[in-house]
């Protein structure tokens, strides 16, 4: 049934850009960057139980990862970009998650913020380097090997880079899905019930909280590459710590509790905040409404209620 | 010699303010165990709150020469918002931290548009009524009145907090729910009637910083979020929950910041983040906090 559900869904959104305008496509794209991301916050935060409130850092990489590639070394291949931007999250993650994984709970997420804030007043500061507030061009890349030159930006994206994108999402999905039912995955959600008991199993606590960052933050890199491709610039914001708790209010607003909750959290946040910025410039207050009303009343999220009213109808017609 | 004093005012000035927005966060944490991002929000809405309402003060006539008393006012009245939001986080004290964290975080949102609705985008200032107290010279730097007015009534403030603390019932009692809440809820002591006091007392020193600090700068819309991060270096490095901790973590943000500014801007909050990381490495709890677990 889920697995209905599922290919009804990417089956959909394959179909999209025919039925949709170009407007709408353009919008999907940051919800499959966000999605990618997420699945692998997930790990870290629904999985292993650790929230991080400075994985903007990751996305960050992964965006200034995609501008320098392409503005500054000439490097056109999105596949090269993918590779190189998601390796330097994954050598950036090594210190921070060697320091962060020590800590759990509020001082995880505290530590986290730090660096993201961090690296944020570097790329804001050294204006040199960074090109400060305004940061850095990202060009148009090539797609296996095809530049698609006939076509013009948008058409680009939401023809053949929609399309490249939405694959990436199935497959970062399929991973992520064998990576938590594997025993490693179930060993993350021993970590999370109860640490202490999983050492004494003989469960290498420490080392795989590093690993679950590590993977989480190539997870974020990716995302923020797809993020830059999509907008045509990357930011200093991207790497705020505001920025951070949206990725928290995506996973908690979709349901941290469920393997998909975090991408049904991207699109629905994504296409809600550009409703909401469209019909008021009090769309962050309405945000916060909706948080507030996640939090105290659907604390498991849109998936949770999904699931919930499932149960439901199924109960009603046994 | 006057490099030295330039910083050390600017500093301990920037230190009097975080103080009081630390103090606050500190007090909260300590009893109901909530890090609560929403405290640069209080501290935003004090600041242009605070322009308001010397502005009606001078409409209606008052010398300008009151203001600072008129600030105070305005940063206490807005304790009345205080116990409307304890009521939202009541919601969610038995919960994880993570929901926690995010209720506060949809604080921060919701306020950013309240600024928005009621002050507008454009940053707002209270032109030049800092120099109404006149200016002190001294060891050859030239600074307001106003700025030494204001570390002084920080300094008043901490030593009111420490007092309250240490030597009233009610500081003690306090102190005891901070410590262990169903011992003394089992005792008697009303705790939903404590933690509505307490988080308005935290949410009365953080609109007061920000009526305090206005006059000498803009109140803008990024008031609140950047704040926050800065007041978050102060208690890491101080320590959670404590209040000793939350004066010396001021006083090194401060007094790094002025540092970082005169010497070499582009370190300015990047030196404050490498602080904080390295106490957090070398002493998780901070300088003055307790383990915990």
């Amino acid at each position: 049934m889920r697995l209905a559900v599922i290919i009804a869904a990417v089956v959909a959104l394959a179909a999209f850009p025919k039925l949709a305008t170009p407007y709408y496509v353009t919008l999907l794209l940051p919800a499959l960057a966000y999605a990618i991301a997420l699945l692998g916050f997930n790990l870290l935060f629904g999985y292993t139980g650790l929230l991080s409130f400075g994985h903007a850092l990751f996305v960050a990489i992964g965006a200034y990862g995609a501008a320098v590639m392409s503005s500054k070394l000439g490097v056109k291949s999105f596949e090269l970009i993918l590779l190189a931007s998601g390796a330097a999250a994954v050598v950036a993650a090594v210190p921070v998650a060697l320091l962060s994984v020590r800590y759990v709970r509020i001082f995880f997420g505290i530590l986290t913020l730090a660096f993201g804030m961090l690296f944020h007043s570097f790329l804001f500061k050294f204006y040199d380097i960074t090109g400060g507030d305004t940061g850095i061009r990202v060009l148009r890349p090539s797609l296996i090997g095809m530049d698609f030159k006939e076509l013009d930006k948008t058409s680009f994206l939401v023809g053949p880079f929609y399309y490249y994108c939405l694959v990436l999402l199935v497959l970062a999905g399929l991973l992520m899905w064998r990576l938590v039912h594997s025993p490693f995955g179930l060993q993350l959600q021993a970590i999370r019930e109860n640490p202490r008991k999983a050492e004494y199993l003989g469960v290498r606590v420490r080392l795989l909280r590093f690993i679950a960052f590590l993977i989480s933050a190539l997870y974020c890199a990716l995302g923020g590459v797809i993020l830059a491709i999509n907008t045509g610039q990357s930011d200093p914001e991207l790497a705020y710590w505001t920025h951070s708790g949206e990725l928290v209010f995506m996973t908690v607003l979709g349901g941290f509790a469920s393997f998909f909750g975090p991408v049904v959290g991207a699109f629905t946040f994504v296409l809600l905040k550009a409703e909401l910025m469209g019909l008021t410039q009090y769309w962050r207050f309405v945000l916060g409404v909706i948080l507030v009303l996640i939090v105290v009343l659907f604390p498991r999220g849109l998936a949770g209620l999904g699931q919930a009213a499932w149960h439901k109808l199924r109960g009603a017609r046994p | 010699m006057t490099a030295f004093v330039d910083i050390l005012f600017g500093g301990v000035f920037h230190a009097a303010v975080l103080f009081l927005v630390a103090a606050g966060l500190q007090l909260v944490f300590g009893v109901q165990k909530i890090v609560n991002l929403a405290c640069g929000s209080f501290y935003a809405l004090g600041a242009y709150f605070g322009i308001s309402a010397v502005n009606w003060a001078l409409k209606l006539g008052l010398p300008p020469q009151l203001f600072l008393g008129v600030l105070l006012l305005a940063g206490l009245v807005l304790g009345l918002i205080g116990p409307v939001i304890e009521a939202l986080l009541r919601t969610v004290y038995h919960r994880d931290e993570a929901f926690q964290l995010l209720l506060t975080f949809a604080l921060v949102l919701m306020f950013q548009d309240v600024l928005r609705f009621f002050w507008g985008a454009n940053p707002q200032q209270l032109g030049d009524l800092v120099m109404s107290y006149g200016k002190l010279s001294a060891g050859g730097v030239i600074v307001p009145t106003y700025n030494m007015l204001v570390i002084l009534a920080s300094i008043v403030i901490a030593a009111g907090i420490g007092t309250f603390l240490q030597r009233t019932r009610f500081g003690r009692i306090l102190r005891a729910t901070a410590e262990n809440r169903e011992m003394s809820q089992g005792l008697g002591v009303n705790v939903r009637w404590m933690y509505a006091s307490v988080f308005t007392l935290g949410t009365v020193l953080g609109t007061v910083g920000g009526a305090l600090v206005v006059p000498t700068a803009a109140a803008s819309l990024d008031m609140p979020v950047e704040l926050v991060v800065e007041a978050f270096a102060v208690v890491v490095i101080g320590g959670l929950g404590s209040m000793r901790g939350a004066l010396a973590g001021a006083l090194i943000v401060g007094i790094m910041r002025a540092l970082a500014i005169r010497y070499y801007a582009e370190l300015e909050m990047l030196a404050i983040y490498l602080v904080v990381i390295a106490v957090l490495i070398a002493r998780p709890v901070g300088l003055f906090g307790k383990p915990v677990e």
